[in-house]
């Protein structure tokens, strides 16, 4: 992304990192200040002998909201996970904040698909957000023995609830919190350790509208508040469109990368799709796709190639 | 092992007086360490077993370890050991069918038919070696602490200071791993090296518990103080601690009324974790109903919303 401080930024390098006068070239400069958190290089995943989808290539930078759309089985949530290491790639490279794509990096936040806490689990909010934090670390922890680090935590835990919007139910037990509640504290646990990606799975499915808007307003002032990149598989665009930067959008192997307006539309999709596809555009602002596969898709639940 | 009753003692109503009679005797100072220790492992491991919604897979373990137990008298080897020998194989068995199934009602048929399986191979071993173990048996089903020696007591030491060790180590992953899976592999949690760690210890603690409540009563330590703790708390922390206290008591409990009168201790100490589960259930749901009815009391004189259209 290129600002209005570029300007600034190159001056400022010219006269304390150069003192021998030599110009810097100004397409380094530029890919310093803007250097992507994520970088996918024509990357490939090949599982059970099928592509599911190849030459991906895409950059994310810092504050980006990107959503990734598409069918059913297109691989959108593989992208996901790929650039989470989870994955493993046939072809290609994914950097992550400038090291190969690993499993377990904290400075990722990952919100996985829809998982409901059932009725009876009886733990605490708080103590699912507080697992973000400290659930991955061995030994039996002795609060006691180091208040200070154990205030800064509580903090921690305390903000990243403020944040949500999580506070008046962050110490009922999560089973009996509605979808949208547990959805906003998964959130929260996702974000406890200031991570500078947040990535999630489809996370306004199975919520009812109210709460679709609510939870999509939470992620896009997250983005603003913290900087992190966001990137968000999404099976309707609607509701997070107007906080969108860029859109991936996967279908039948491929990927189209761009703005939504660039990419949402009747030629780009109708490419993708390999058929004829409209996209039409509400007075709202809202958008419909007419003529994909979806309900193909997800009722022959056949993939992708 | 022997089946001891301790007739003759009278209860008054100088607790203190009574208390010193019953550490008096050796096997009632074994019995309250060994009841001790085996409380507080399987108030623990409970905790988890509930969270995970393993207890079934406990309670079979139970069951395999009664084909160890019999087993092992047949080829002339301490109980204890055969019974862990038995449960740590069905515990990597139930891990293998575990990760091939996608269900967990799959995982449960699973889980099932080994112990179904175990069953009928601990009654041929016992039917094999009939003559020596026909009394034993009893001990194994249903527990008999009061005839626990130094020797074991000394064997259950080292094993609950072993599963209290490595539960101190991996306790905050296999949190983060019970409750949310996907998440704890995202962070670099060893999910799966967990689970079967996890069924390992439940093994090894289900083959040391057996001797206080028994296969069959087993579950009256491992399930039910932690159902009741996740009843009372949604603090973790809180609900660990309180299963242990709870097991603690009950053992407490029935070991001195065991000794006071001619039954048998596993069946107070089941009765208590029963009828403590029962009151609580009881408890919370009448707490429920009054909230809720507090909650309409306070909707009251508005008009519902929505009611009227």
């Amino acid at each position: 992304m290129m600002t209005g401080s570029e300007p600034a930024a190159n001056g400022r390098r010219a006269a304390n990192e150069l003192p021998n006068n030599r110009l810097p070239d100004l397409k380094t400069v530029a890919a310093a200040a803007d250097t992507a958190v994520i970088q996918v290089r024509d990357a490939a995943v090949i599982r059970g002998g099928q592509t599911i989808w190849r030459s991906v290539t895409l950059d994310v930078h810092p504050g980006e909201f990107v959503a990734i759309l598409g069918p059913n089985g297109a691989g959108k949530s593989t992208l996901l996970k790929a650039i989470l290491g989870l994955i493993p790639l046939g072809t290609g490279e994914i950097n992550v904040l400038g090291h190969a794509a690993r499993r377990g990096n904290p400075a990722i936040g990952y919100v996985p698909q829809r998982r409901h806490f059932d009725v009876d689990v009886r733990v605490r909010g708080r103590d699912i957000v507080r697992l973000g934090l400290d659930g991955g670390e061995w030994g039996f922890p002795l609060p006691f023995l180091n208040r200070p680090a154990e205030q800064d935590r509580a903090s921690r835990i305390q903000e990243v609830i403020d944040m949500v919007g999580a506070t008046a139910y962050a110490d009922r037990p999560i089973g009996e919190l509605s979808g949208g509640e547990q959805q906003r504290l998964l959130i929260a646990q996702a974000l406890v350790t200031r991570p500078r990606i947040l990535a999630l799975d489809e996370p306004l499915d199975s919520l009812d509208l109210r709460n679709q808007q609510g939870v999509a307003a939470v992620i896009r002032q997250i983005s603003r508040e913290t900087g992190a990149a966001v990137l968000l598989v999404a099976h309707d665009v609607n509701p997070i469109l107007s906080a969108l930067d860029r859109v991936v959008y996967v279908a039948h192997g491929q990927i189209a990368v761009g703005t939504p307006e660039e990419v949402i539309t009747t030629a780009t999709l109708s490419r993708l799709y390999n058929t004829p596809v409209e996209v039409l555009r509400a007075s709202d602002g809202h958008i419909v796709v007419v003529g994909q596969e979806e309900e193909e898709v997800s009722y022959h639940a056949h993939r992708a190639r | 092992m022997r089946i001891v009753l301790a007739d003759n003692v009278q209860i008054s109503w100088d607790l203190v007086a009574d208390l010193q009679m019953m550490l008096h005797y050796p096997f009632m100072r074994n019995a309250l360490l060994a009841g001790t220790l085996v409380a507080i492992v399987a108030g623990l491991l409970g905790f988890f077993m509930v969270l995970r919604r393993q207890s079934f897979a406990g309670h079979s373990l139970a069951n395999v370890g009664f084909a160890g137990a019999t087993g092992a008298v047949l080829i002339g080897i301490a109980p204890v050991v055969g019974m862990f020998i038995a449960g740590a194989l069905a515990a990597i068995g139930m891990h293998l069918l575990n990760l091939g199934a996608r269900q967990r009602r799959q995982s449960d048929i699973a889980i099932g038919a080994i112990f179904t399986a175990a069953l009928a191979l601990g009654f041929i071993f016992l039917h094999l070696a009939i003559n020596e173990y026909a009394g034993s048996v009893y001990n194994v089903l249903f527990g008999n602490v009061l005839g626990i020696d130094a020797a074991q007591v000394g064997m259950l030491v080292w094993a609950s200071l072993a599963i209290l060790a490595i539960l101190a180590t991996i306790g905050r992953p296999l949190l983060f791993a019970s409750l949310d899976p996907d998440v704890a592999a995202a962070r670099g949690v060893p999910v799966r090296a967990l689970a079967l760690l996890f069924l390992l210890l439940l093994a090894m603690a289900v083959a040391v518990a057996v001797q206080i409540v028994g296969v069959l009563l087993i579950f009256s330590l491992l399930v039910t103080p932690a159902a009741i703790a996740q009843e009372l708390t949604v603090r973790p922390g809180v609900a660990l601690g309180l299963a242990c206290g709870l097991a603690v008591a009950f053992v407490w409990l029935g070991l001195a009324i065991g000794f006071f009168t001619p039954y048998p201790t596993s069946f107070f100490i089941t009765s208590f974790a029963f009828g403590t589960y029962v009151l609580v259930r009881v408890m919370q749901w009448a707490r429920l109903k009054l909230v809720r009815r507090a909650r309409q009391q306070a909707d009251g004189p508005q008009p519902a919303v929505g009611g009227a259209a």
